[in-house]
């Protein structure tokens, strides 16, 4: 069974994603990044799915993730359409008006 | 699944090194997609050097298949298919591979060969380009995306190839997306096209429902033969499934091949910079369409009674008839050039889809064949206009005219590719355009046979107006300043004020306007105001090629390689084609006469010098007006896409939620707003001020103590805040690792 290499895998996505959210200033970029570690979680799941030869509860719920992540990814992005058509910019910068 | 059982004993393969490794032809240019875009802005030319390198590999491999399929092909050879296991999923397994047979070599070595002088040409032409690297990238993943479909063995594959190709387009019509113009016209490609793409998904899915396996060709496993498709489709007695798998890939084809009545994405597609026009909207991505009708034919021809005697009609003629007259009538009002070959381009490709729907398999292909050469070298040439000659302006009344003998090499391969185009006797648009002329003619499609007709009348006389309004006359405009100068002044010089002027003149000038100040490569020795070297050499292969491509299949000279060639292809029994007679092409080739001295003649009394009394005829002579009103609204079908169907959908629902929003949901909200301002008032008198307020305040100073410790890590960072969420998780994680061990 190939459980390291898919660990790995998942573990080297979510630190790409993570370094992703911290560093990317483009709001795009950061929901992509948080795309990335939602999938490697996916990813996680669906390994020890297959590990423990269950009855595919990982599997479903990756797929509940997947539903999830599309509605989340939608919301995100009509936010930043409309933060675009507002302020004709999109780097998280500029968004700081939450300061305390 | 279906087994054969009859043992028939399919022709022994060919073999040979480049039939076996044709799935190489494109894998090069995918892996150089990457390595452009990875490595693209170190290389000294940006990039392109790797694009064109990829494409020159694909070429050659592409010629050995050719050349190769060439020598072994007879009559009913069988394709050569490679292939590994991409993904199963349940009892489907998607293979990804190769399948060469005639047509696929054919396309193949076309795609190739076009897409390396498109290259080339492209490296003078957008030189400069703040996103050079990215176009070269872009063009490279096309022309993969499109040779991966065109030898696809299966259906899973043509589809990705297909969908790639999409994407292409729309990133290369938006390549100046700076542009409003530019970016919508991108998108309405992209959803214009999507549209007809559902039904390659629906046809996909009913053919993989009745023939039980997605397989173009045949397979033989364990010793029995698994018919794919097409020979499944061709069998006696098929499914009546079929028809509607074939309507529903056919709505795919009018989408991509921009048919009637999903043409209108095509022509604003030319908001794409020329080289993008040149190779994906004329020559190679719109065939695709064809393409997929003349890949699984079998399927259309039986599944929409194709050559059945007593249908005089079937879906893939009449669409195709309907386009071949609808665009090229839109093409006598344009006054941008590339829009003139936008619409023609549309019209060849509704006379091949009419091709194909009367049985004329080999003569449609063919047109695909030489109509790849000749229009794209049209573009080119409008391309080269623009860059040289009218200042990056595309309007043939503004900026153009009297440019014959500055631009020779232009002008002369624009004439070559419009007599190709036109169907001038020995050029090579006469072989195949008169072929399917005759065809539907020799097949009984009586209607299709005149409207074949009559489109060759108005595509030679939409080109001589383009023609005469671009190289003749007087020069006005950018031209005329291109042409004054060269009288006494050097080229470089010329140019060099040209560029000037064409910046400060931004806005006049639609698109293609967009290089930063650019260093003109050295023209040709023989043609010292014309383009650079870059430009000129591609336009002087392709229209050496819009000559000589159509002596492949020359009916008139018993010469019929291209049969020959694909044959095999086909998967079903056609008619005999007829038999060519000079008598047989008379009426067309008079058309074409016609056509191009009746438009010579208004051309030169509208748009020439002089009084005629032609000039103005549109605006003062009522019925004229409307017609010409009618034309360029685009016989409103545009208009009725946006305004009414898609407003149609969009403003009821509107509506009524505004409805649901003003009567049910305020109607609520006011009566419990009500109710609770009443409540408010008592708890006010007698809760609030008494007793709450006391707590309220001292909470209210514990919690501002509290805030001001916090406030620095609220900074409006949003990067911060997740690097504080993702911190604390990893503390989370670390207390939980401690705790259980």
């Amino acid at each position: 069974m190939l459980i390291n290499e898919f660990l790995l895998l998942g573990a080297v996505l979510f630190c790409i994603g993570v370094y992703g959210v911290i560093a990317r200033k483009n709001a795009v970029l950061v929901l992509m990044s948080i795309e990335l570690i939602l999938n490697s979680v996916n990813i996680n799941l669906l390994a020890f799915d297959r590990l423990w030869n269950g009855q595919n509860d990982g599997s479903v719920f990756a797929l509940y993730i997947i539903a999830v992540a599309a509605a989340e990814v939608g919301v995100g992005l009509a936010m930043v359409l409309l933060i675009f058509r507002n302020r004709k910019t999109i780097s998280l910068d500029d968004l700081s008006e939450m300061k305390g | 699944m279906l087994l054969a059982h009859e043992g028939e004993e399919a022709a022994v393969p060919l073999t040979g090194w480049f039939l076996e490794h044709a799935w190489l032809i494109p894998l090069i240019p995918a892996v150089a997609f990457f390595a452009i875009i990875f490595f693209g802005k170190k290389c000294k030319r940006g990039g392109s050097e790797i694009g064109i390198a990829a494409m020159v590999a694909s070429l050659v491999i592409s010629a050995g298949t050719a050349y190769q399929w060439i020598q072994g092909v007879g009559e009913e050879t069988a394709p050569v298919i490679k292939e590994w296991t991409w993904f199963k999923i349940g009892g489907l397994e998607a293979s990804i591979g190769s399948h060469i047979d005639g047509l696929a070599m054919i396309i193949l070595l076309l795609v190739a060969f076009i897409s390396t002088l498109v290259q080339i040409y492209s490296t003078e032409y957008v030189r400069g380009d703040r996103r050079y690297t990215h176009f070269f990238a872009s063009l490279t993943l096309f022309s993969g995306g499109m040779l991966t479909m065109v030898l696809a063995p299966n259906m899973v594959q043509f589809i990705l190839g297909w969908e790639i190709m999409g994407l292409c387009s729309f990133l290369l019509i938006g390549h100046w997306w700076e542009e409003a113009a530019n970016s919508k016209a991108a998108l309405k490609a992209f959803f214009t096209v999507r549209t007809g793409d559902m039904g390659l998904l629906v046809g996909t899915g009913v053919l993989l429902a009745i023939v039980g396996n997605l397989n173009i060709g045949d397979r033989v496993v364990d010793g029995e033969t698994l018919h794919g498709i097409n020979s499944w489709a061709a069998a006696p007695g098929s499914h009546p499934m079929l028809a509607v798998a074939a309507v529903a890939l056919f709505i795919a084809c009018i989408g991509k091949s921009g048919q009637f009545p999903l043409h209108t994405w095509l022509p604003d597609a030319m908001a794409g910079p020329t080289p993008v026009s040149s190779l994906l909207h004329s020559s190679t991505m719109v065939v695709a369409g064809v393409f997929l009708v003349a890949r699984l034919y079998p399927v259309f021809h039986t599944g929409l009674d194709i050559n059945v005697a007593g249908h005089h009609f079937n879906l893939i003629a009449v669409i195709g008839g309907i386009t071949i007259l609808i665009a090229a009538g839109l093409a006598f009002v344009q006054n941008d050039i590339k829009k003139v070959l936008a619409y023609s381009t549309v019209s060849q490709l509704g006379y091949m889809m009419m091709g194909l729907g009367v049985g004329a398999w080999v003569p449609a292909v063919f047109h695909i064949f030489t109509h790849a050469f000749f229009k794209c070298c049209l573009f080119l040439c409008a391309g080269s206009v623009a860059h040289t000659g009218s200042h990056h302006s595309f309007d043939m009344k503004k900026d153009m005219g009297g440019l014959r003998k500055k631009m020779p090499v232009t002008f002369w391969a624009w004439i070559v590719s419009t007599a190709a185009l036109c169907g001038v006797p020995f050029f090579s648009g006469f072989f195949s355009k008169d072929e399917i002329i005759d065809s539907a003619h020799g097949n009984h499609y009586t209607v299709f046979y005149i409207i074949g007709l009559i489109g060759a009348f108005m595509t030679t006389a939409y080109m001589t107006r383009a023609t005469y309004l671009t190289f003749f006359g007087k020069a006005r405009g950018g031209a005329a300043h291109f042409v004054g100068h060269h009288e006494d002044h050097s080229h470089e010089a010329a140019h060099d004020e040209g560029h000037a002027e064409a910046a400060d003149d931004h806005g006049a000038h639609g698109h293609d306007d967009h290089h930063a100040p650019v260093t003109h490569g050295k023209p040709l020795r023989f043609a010292p105001d014309d383009s650079p070297w870059q430009i000129t050499v591609p336009l002087i292969i392709l229209g050496v090629l819009a000559f000589a491509s159509g002596y492949l299949n020359a009916a008139p000279f018993h010469i019929e390689k291209m049969h020959e060639w694909l044959h095999s292809s086909i998967g079903v029994t056609l008619p005999e084609a007829p038999v060519f007679e000079w008598i047989n092409a008379a009426p067309s080739i008079i058309l074409v006469l016609a056509g191009f001295l009746i438009s010579l003649f208004v051309s030169k009394a509208v748009f020439g010098e002089g009084n005629s009394p032609l000039k103005g005829l549109t605006k003062r002579v009522a019925p004229l007006r409307w017609g010409h009103t009618f034309l360029v609204n685009k016989y409103y079908l545009d208009a009725l896409y946006e305004k009414v169907i898609v407003h149609g959908i969009a403003h009821p629902i509107s509506r009524a939620a505004y409805w649901t929003n003003q009567h049910i949901l305020d109607a609520t909200v006011n009566a419990v707003g009500k109710g609770g301002k009443q409540a408010g008032d008592f708890v006010y008198k007698y809760l609030d001020q008494g007793l709450v307020d006391g707590a309220v305040n001292g909470s209210g100073a514990t919690a501002r103590g509290a805030g001001s410790a916090l406030q620095p890590v609220q900074s409006g960072k949003v990067n911060l805040y997740g690097a504080l969420l993702f911190g604390a998780a990893a503390v989370g994680a670390l207390v939980l690792v401690l705790v259980n061990s």
